[in-house]
This record gives structure tokens, sequence and C-alpha cells, in this order.
């Protein structure tokens, strides 16, 4: 079993917490897992993306090549695309569809999605909105953890694990939240999914 | 117990987990994580392990040499560049050698993803005729912090320990080996002279440092991180270096690549397995994370077999690699891949919204735009985003520091107004000596320190002088009235204006200082 996951995002999106709770789930469960972070000068704003690996055999690089991602975890829609290039024909492409506009020529949000729709194997979601709902909207990469979960080659219920795990030290009220916008993720996506 | 660790935090787990009594560091990508994760350590802050910043790497080193002077373990950490900064003491202390464990780890950028230039630190150890360990994952960063303090103390020189951003900034699990404790204070004896490098001992410290190097090598050819792997198709053999063994493995398992290949992690480079290669093989490929510096040494050493790498341009001869080049240097077929869609855009990094430094570029801009071949000689920080649109308001950066002493030498050469834009954390690392030149002379400079009050492009750590720049200025001989502090805030736009405008035309030294908290704090 091998998973490659593509997580991008904008520099302070916090992408990084993704990340994590998936790594940690895998380690838990006896997997190898690698992830690559970017740390400095692009996280001012910049486009960040994070390689993520997990295998049931020795992982050697932390980095995915060209055409080799399963999965394409973006919380910015442009983001998404920016990393196409990495995703194998059949992969997946899982994206918060709330814009980051820090840039003067951001291409006009129609016709980005409408080059996002051009692929069959895609969730969309607006996981502020949704991460709102569960009680705060720092929650949003929960929520776009739990669209992914589904596709992951893990038990959602590892993932939970991890949340409760990692959240642990801020207690009990945070791990909740988290949990919450876990699992308002998690029903989003497969609504979306049963509809298109 | 196992742990998901970036490399650099098992860097720092290691280096605990050895004994270690200090880090030593002032931060720069990709180095950074290092300290911060002592700093935050429960064992560090419970045994008392100095972890505190330095004010810059030249400093760090020296203290670090002073812990390990007294015996103890010490580490000290900085990005590539930084190394330039702490060359001196660097290159001496080999000489002088060391009393306790000295770990020098040094975090090289190739593709400069965060830097200036992507120099390869390894030079820097061959030059200083140290022991180099190069890691090629986290396991191995973690085992290798142990190691290089038993080889520094084994043959008491200051050990290298060379990672790169991949390596850094990747997270791994890292199975954590027994504690051991510090070490006792053990400051060698008075009559002691290896430390005292007047030129009559210094020559017999050079020679014993010559004279090393035969062991250093025996050493690297049975070192456990020197790995020659057989393989039964000679028609290639391959050298790789650090973490470029990864993207080997990677491809040697994926493709079942039968070549047999040499895994270098410890320098002086392992001369037996390296002439064995190349008796075995028809042609040998060279992989380096960095510069070409085996395969430029290697490659007029052994005539007969052709070297491919880098230099010939089977391995692009910029920036880091990757598994993917490395597979096409293996000449292996891969599919073309995609592009990107093309409406997507650039997305630099720039300036937070609400960030004191972009209320301070607009008040520059307002008043320098209309003065033909105006130049603004700035640094190194957040504030160095100010050369890109929309600002376009400052027109250097080389190193830290350079901005205040090459606005004073453009303006002995007769360039006026010679405005100088530095940050805070940049002018307490390298930046007083400079203006020191400056007030000596009573240059016709004005120098603009823009203090968010952290050393905010590196994450916000702790700027050692928060609250005294001021008074730095005064002591070193700022005159009093050419000493101003302002406040960036859109509001006081024209009243700051003014202010510099007045000191820009004083004809002498005036340093502004623009003061207002990183919005990230
Ligand atoms: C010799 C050297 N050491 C460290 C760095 C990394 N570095 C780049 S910018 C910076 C922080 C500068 O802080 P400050 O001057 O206060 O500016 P700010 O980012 O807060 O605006 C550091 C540590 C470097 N480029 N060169």
């Amino acid at each position: 079993m091998d998973i490659n996951i593509i997580l991008a995002g904008v520099g302070g999106q916090g992408i990084l917490s993704i990340s994590a709770v998936i790594g940690v789930a895998a380690m838990e469960h006896g997997l190898d897992v690698k992830q690559s972070e970017v740390h400095g000068m692009s996280q001012r704003g910049g486009a960040v993306v994070s390689h993520l690996r997990i295998s049931d055999q020795p992982i050697f690089s932390s980095l995915i090549s060209m055409g080799e991602a399963d999965m394409i975890l973006s919380v910015e829609p442009m983001e998404l695309l920016r990393y196409k290039p990495y995703l194998k024909k059949d992969g997946f492409l899982i994206s918060n569809t709330k814009t980051v506009v820090n840039i003067p020529n951001y291409p006009e949000e129609q016709v980005l999605f409408a080059a996002i729709e051009k692929y069959p194997n895609r969730v969309l979601l607006d996981a502020e909105t949704l991460a709102k709902k569960a009680g705060n909207v720092r929650a949003a990469n929960m929520v776009m953890l739990g669209a992914a979960a589904d596709h992951l080659a893990l038990e959602p219920s590892y993932l939970e694990e991890a949340i409760k795990h990692i959240f642990e030290r801020k207690g009990e009220r945070i791990v909740q939240l988290n949990l919450d916008a876990f699992n308002a993720g998690r029903e989003a996506a497969n609504q979306y999914l049963a509809t298109v | 117990m196992k742990q998901f660790l970036l490399g650099n935090e098992a860097i720092a787990q290691g280096a605990l987990d050895a004994g270690l009594s200090g880090v030593y560091a002032y931060p720069g990508t990709p180095s950074t994580e290092i300290t911060e994760y002592i700093q935050r350590s429960k064992t560090a802050i419970e045994r008392n392990v100095h972890r505190k910043w330095s004010a810059n790497e030249k400093t760090a080193y020296e203290e670090a040499l002073g812990m390990v002077y007294a015996g103890k373990r010490a580490m000290v950490c900085m990005k590539h560049v930084g190394l330039n900064v702490a060359a001196d003491p660097f290159m001496n202390s080999a000489v002088s050698g060391v009393n306790g464990g000295l770990l020098v780890v040094v975090a090289d950028d190739p593709s400069m993803h965060s830097s200036q230039n992507e120099q390869d630190s390894r030079f820097f150890g061959k030059f200083a005729m140290i022991p180099i360990l190069e890691p090629s994952n986290q396991q191995e960063a973690y085992d290798m912090t142990r190691y290089g303090f038993e080889l520094s103390e084994k043959f008491k020189i200051p050990v290298m320990l060379r990672t790169t951003t991949r390596l850094s900034h990747a997270r791994a699990i890292v199975e954590l080996q027994e504690k051991i404790s510090e070490n006792q204070l053990n400051p060698p004896p008075t009559s002691c002279s290896d430390f005292v490098l007047l030129p009559s001992n210094a020559r017999g410290r050079y020679e014993h440092l010559l004279k090393l190097q035969e062991k250093l090598r025996e050493q690297s050819d049975q070192s456990p991180f020197n790995e020659y792997v057989e393989g039964s198709d000679h028609s290639l053999g391959i050298i790789a270096c650090g973490i470029a063994c990864n993207y080997l493995e990677e491809n040697v398992r994926k493709f079942n690549l039968k070549y047999p290949y040499l895994k270098i992690r410890e320098y002086p480079a392992p001369k037996h397995q390296i002439a064995r290669i190349f008796e075995e093989c028809e042609q040998i490929l060279m992989l380096e994370e960095g510069y070409p510096m085996l395969e430029e040494l290697i490659i007029g050493y052994f005539r007969k077999v052709k070297v491919i790498g880098r230099l010939s341009g089977e391995v692009p001869r910029t920036g880091e690699l990757n598994p993917f080049l490395v597979a096409r240097s293996l000449r292996i077929e891969l599919p073309e891949s995609e592009t990107t869609p093309e409406l997507v855009e650039n997305r630099p990094p720039r300036l937070c919204v609400g960030c004191g430094h972009a209320d301070l570029f607009n008040e520059l801009n307002v008043l320098t735009d209309h003065i033909l071949g105006r130049r603004i000689f700035s640094d190194i920080g957040c504030y160095t985003l100010g050369a890109l649109p929309p600002f376009r308001a400052i027109d250097t950066c080389i190193d830290m520091g350079a901005s205040i002493t090459m606005a004073k030498g453009a303006s002995d050469a007769g360039v006026h107004p010679a405005i100088a834009v530095i940050g805070d954390s940049t002018f307490t690392h390298s930046g007083i000596t400079g203006l020191l030149d400056a007030v000596y002379e009573n240059s016709n400079i004005t120098v603009i320190i823009s203090d968010n009050s952290t050393t905010a492009m590196t994450g916000g750590q702790h700027s050692i002088a928060t609250g005294k720049i001021a008074d730095i200025c005064r002591g070193i001989g700022v005159e009093e009235a050419h000493l101003k502090v302002i406040i960036p805030l859109k509001k006081n736009l024209d009243e700051n204006i003014a202010i510099i405008q007045k000191e820009i035309d004083h004809k002498g030294v005036s340093v502004v200082i623009a003061q207002r908290p990183c919005i990230q704090i």
C-alpha cells in the first residue's frame, strides 16, 4: 500500500496541521510516513506545499515525483491547480472553494472553477463556512482533512484518534471542536460526491 | 520510543539525548527549528541546557567553543551563509582543537528557497580539514549527533553536521536511543597552550591537524555511514552523497536497478571505497546535493573511467535534486510530465497586511521617488520584500549588515542621499560595527532602522536588543540631535516624511528608528 498526497495552500493557512494528523495516524498504526514541509520565506503569504507519503514498505524520498500523487488536498483553489502535474491519471482532487486573493493578477473565479470542474475525481467545499458551523473558522483545516478522510486508505477512526492525541494539550473543548469540524468535512464530501 | 520528527528536530533530540550542555545559534532558514525545539524541550529546561539566541553566528560559535573548552558538549547551528560570518572561529578552532565535543550544524539551502546563494558548506568543512557528516534521512540525523560528538571527542576537533533544506524540513519516524548524561566540567590545565594560537603554537597545532588527516580517512573508510552496495550490472556505478542516497534508493527499488553504488555520509571521502567502485565500473554517476565537490575532485583522479554528473550536464548544474532528476540521470525513460494550467499565477511572498515596514516604504517612496537615480541600500529580513512591487522601495540586499556599510561606501564615492534601511535584528547581528565606521568618519548617510521588535522573517524569534536600539546608537556616538524615533503609521505620514527629509539634508550621520511591533507577535 502506497499513498502520496500533495497538500497545498497559501503561507499562513496552516496546512501543516493537516499533515501532522495524517502522519501521526499512520505512524501509530505501524506504517512508514514521510512528509516534506515549507518553512521560511514563502510562509509570508506565498504558495506553500507539503508532500506526504504513507506506505507499508520503507519510504526513501520525502518528495513525490511528477505524476505520482494519489491526491491533491488544497485549502485554496488556485493552489490546487498549481500542483496538477503531480497528480496520477486517476488521482483525486479535494479543495476548499474560498479564494485567497493577495496578488493583483488572480484569475477570475468563474474561469478558475471551470478549470477545476474539468476533472471528474473531485470534491469542492467551503471549509470556512463549515468550520464556522462547527464552532470556529480556525478549524477549517480539520474540515479539509475530514473531506479527504474516506480517500486516504487509512481508517477515518485512526484520524480521529490522532486529532485527539494532537489537540489533547489544548483541552477537551478544542478536541471536540476539531472532531466536529472533521466530521462536518467528511459528511460534506460524501454529499458532494453523491450529487456530482 | 518512536517520534515523528523534522530533520531539524531529530538533530535537536539527538543532541539532547547525547548529553548536550548548550546550543548556540542565530536563526536562519533552514536551521532555525533545531534551536527552537531545544528551547521548548522539557528535558532541556529541566537540565538547564543553554538555549538562548546569540547576536550572530560568530558570537554563537565562540560561545559554543568556550563551552567545549570547559569540557562539555555543545552544538552551534546556523544556515549556510551564517558560516561565512562564523568562518574565523570555525577555521581556527580546527587548529586549536576542542576539549569537549563540538558539533557545528550547518543547514544548506540548494535551490535558494530562502537564501541569497546556494553555497555548499562541505567545502568549508574540507577547508578546515575536519570530519563532515551528511545524513541522508532523519534517523541518521538523530544518530549522527551522537556519533558526531564521539568523533569530536575522539579526535579532539570540531565536527560538521551538514544538512540541506529537504532533510531539515521533512518529517519521518525516528527511533530514539538511550539517553546519556552530560560531561563533567573539565577545562584544560593552565599549562596547555593549544588554545593560544600565537604563531609558534599554531604551527605545531597545524602540523597536528595535518597528521590527523590520515586517521580521519581511515575512520571514514570504516564508518557505518559509508556503505558500498554490490550490484551485478557494472556498466555504471553510482556515488551518492547525503540526501541523494535517498533519491537513489527510491529509484533502485522502483526500477529494480542492479548497478553497484556507494553511499557517502561521512567525509573526508572514503578513499578505498571510491577506488573500488572505479575499478569495478565502466562509468561513474555522481549524485551530490549541492556543488559538484567530489565530482571535481574525482574527475581528474581516475582518468580512465568516465565520470558523469553536474559538470557533464546529466544532472543540472544548479538547484536541489529530487527523485525525478535522479531517475533522469540514470537514463530511466519517464513519461512526459504535464505542465501547470496556464491560468495559475505566481504567488510570491509578501509583507503582511498591516505591516509597519509597508508604511515606512510608502514614506520613503513619497520622499525619494522624484530623485533621479535614487538608491536605497537595504538588508535581509521581511523588509527585503520591499524590493518587490508594489513598493520597489529598496535597491540592494547582499548580506546581513551590508546596508549601512554600502551606504557609507557609496557616500564616500559621492552618492547623495545615501540611505540605509535595516531591521532591528540585522542591526544587532552586523549593523552596529558598520554604523561605528560611519560615526568615526561622520559620513553623510541616513540610517533607518525598521524596528519591529522581533526577528520576523525567520518566524519571530526574540530580537536580543529590543528596547535598546536607541541606546546602542547613542552609545557608539550618534549625535542626539540626529537620532530620531518615528512610528510608521499612515496617520503620521506627513510628519515622518518631514523628519526623514531633515535627516537626509543633515550633512553627517543620522539615524531614524521606525518603531512599530510586528503584527505577528
Ligand atoms: C548570516 C545570516 N544569518 C541569518 C540569516 C537569516 N535571516 C534572514 S532575515 C533574518 C531576520 C532579520 O530580522 P530583522 O532584521 O529584525 O528583520 P524582520 O524580518 O524582523 O523584518 C534572518 C535571521 C541570513 N540571511 N544571513
